[in-house]
C-alpha cells in the first residue's frame, strides 16, 4: 500500500516538475509548481512529518506561490520568446545536468545499502517534540530568522515602492 | 516499506530538473520558480534522512529553509517588479547590464 502511494506521488511530483520545464507561459509553470509542492506534502505525511507537511501546504503552496502568481499577473508577463541565447548553455547544459543526476544517484547507491528501508508508522517525533526542540536547542536561530524575515519584508516594500 | 534510496533518488531527480530549468528557461520568474524547486528537492532529502536516523533536527532545518525561502521570494519578486518597471521585459538575455 505504502509502495503504491509512494510511486503515485513520486510520479506526480516528477511529472509536474517536467511540466514546469515544458510550459512556456509562467502562469502554467506556477500552477505545476503548486502540484509539485502538494505531492511533496503527501510524501512528508507518509514519512511521519505532519508538521512539515502542514507548513509546506500553508507557507509554500499557500503564501509563496500566491506571491508568485500575484507578481506574474501584476506584470502581465507573456509567453517567453525564443532568443539567440548563449550557445554554451544550450550545448553544455543538457550533458552537465545528466552528469549531475548520475553523480547524485551513484552517490546515494554507494552510501546507502538497499536494505536501508523506511518503515512507516513508528516515528517517535510529534509536533510537540519539534516545538520543544525548536524553542530549547534552536532558540537563537529561530530569533535570527525572525529578524531576517522582518528585514526582508521591509526591503521588499522599499524595493517595490513607486519612486515619486 | 520503501527503501530510503528511492526517496533520495527522487530528491536528486527533482534537483536536476530544477538545475535544468535554471539553465534552459529565459523568463526571470521561471528562473525563480526553478530555485524554489531545488529547495523543495533538498527539503525532501532532509525529511527522509530525518526519518531514517530518527532525529528531529532534519525537520527543524526544513522549517528554517522554508522561512529563508519565503524571505528570498519576497525580496526577489520585489527586485523583479523593479527590474520590469525599468526595462519593460523579463527576458534574462536582455537584462545583462546593471546600469540603465
Amino acid at each position: 500500500m505504502y509502495e503504491i502511494l509512494f510511486f503515485v506521488f513520486a510520479a506526480a511530483a516528477v511529472g509536474f516538475a517536467i511540466n514546469l520545464l515544458v510550459q512556456r507561459h509562467p502562469i502554467y509553470g506556477a500552477i505545476s509548481l503548486i502540484g509539485v509542492m502538494a505531492s511533496l506534502a503527501s510524501l512528508y505525511l507518509m514519512l511521519g512529518a505532519e508538521f512539515i507537511a502542514a507548513v509546506q501546504v500553508i507557507v509554500y503552496a499557500g503564501a509563496i506561490m500566491v506571491l508568485f502568481v500575484f507578481v506574474i499577473m501584476l506584470l502581465n508577463a507573456g509567453v517567453e520568446e525564443r532568443t539567440n541565447r548563449s550557445r554554451m548553455a544550450k550545448q553544455l547544459g543538457a550533458p552537465l545536468v545528466v552528469l549531475l543526476l548520475g553523480l547524485l544517484t551513484s552517490l546515494v547507491y554507494r552510501n546507502f545499502p538497499p536494505d536501508a528501508a523506511v518503515r512507516f508508522g513508528d516515528f517517535p517525533g510529534q509536533t510537540a517534540d519539534i516545538g520543544r526542540r525548536l524553542y530549547i536547542y534552536y532558540m537563537l536561530p529561530f530569533e535570527v530568522v525572525s529578524i531576517l524575515i522582518l528585514v526582508a519584508i521591509v526591503g521588499a516594500v522599499v524595493l517595490a515602492k513607486k519612486e515619486t | 516499506m520503501v527503501p530510503l534510496s528511492y526517496y533520495l533518488v527522487l530528491s536528486a531527480i527533482l534537483f536536476s530538473l530544477g538545475v535544468a530549468g535554471f539553465i534552459f528557461k529565459r523568463n526571470l520568474v521561471t528562473l525563480f520558480m526553478s530555485v524554489e524547486l531545488m529547495l523543495n528537492a533538498v527539503n525532501l532529502s532532509f525529511v527522509a534522512l530525518s526519518y531514517y536516523f530518527r532525529q528531529l533536527d532534519g525537520q527543524i532545518f526544513v522549517f528554517f529553509v522554508m522561512v529563508v525561502a519565503a524571505a528570498e521570494a519576497a525580496v526577489g519578486l520585489a527586485i523583479i517588479i523593479s527590474v520590469f518597471r525599468n526595462r519593460q521585459t523579463l527576458n534574462v538575455d536582455e537584462i545583462s547590464l546593471l546600469k540603465l
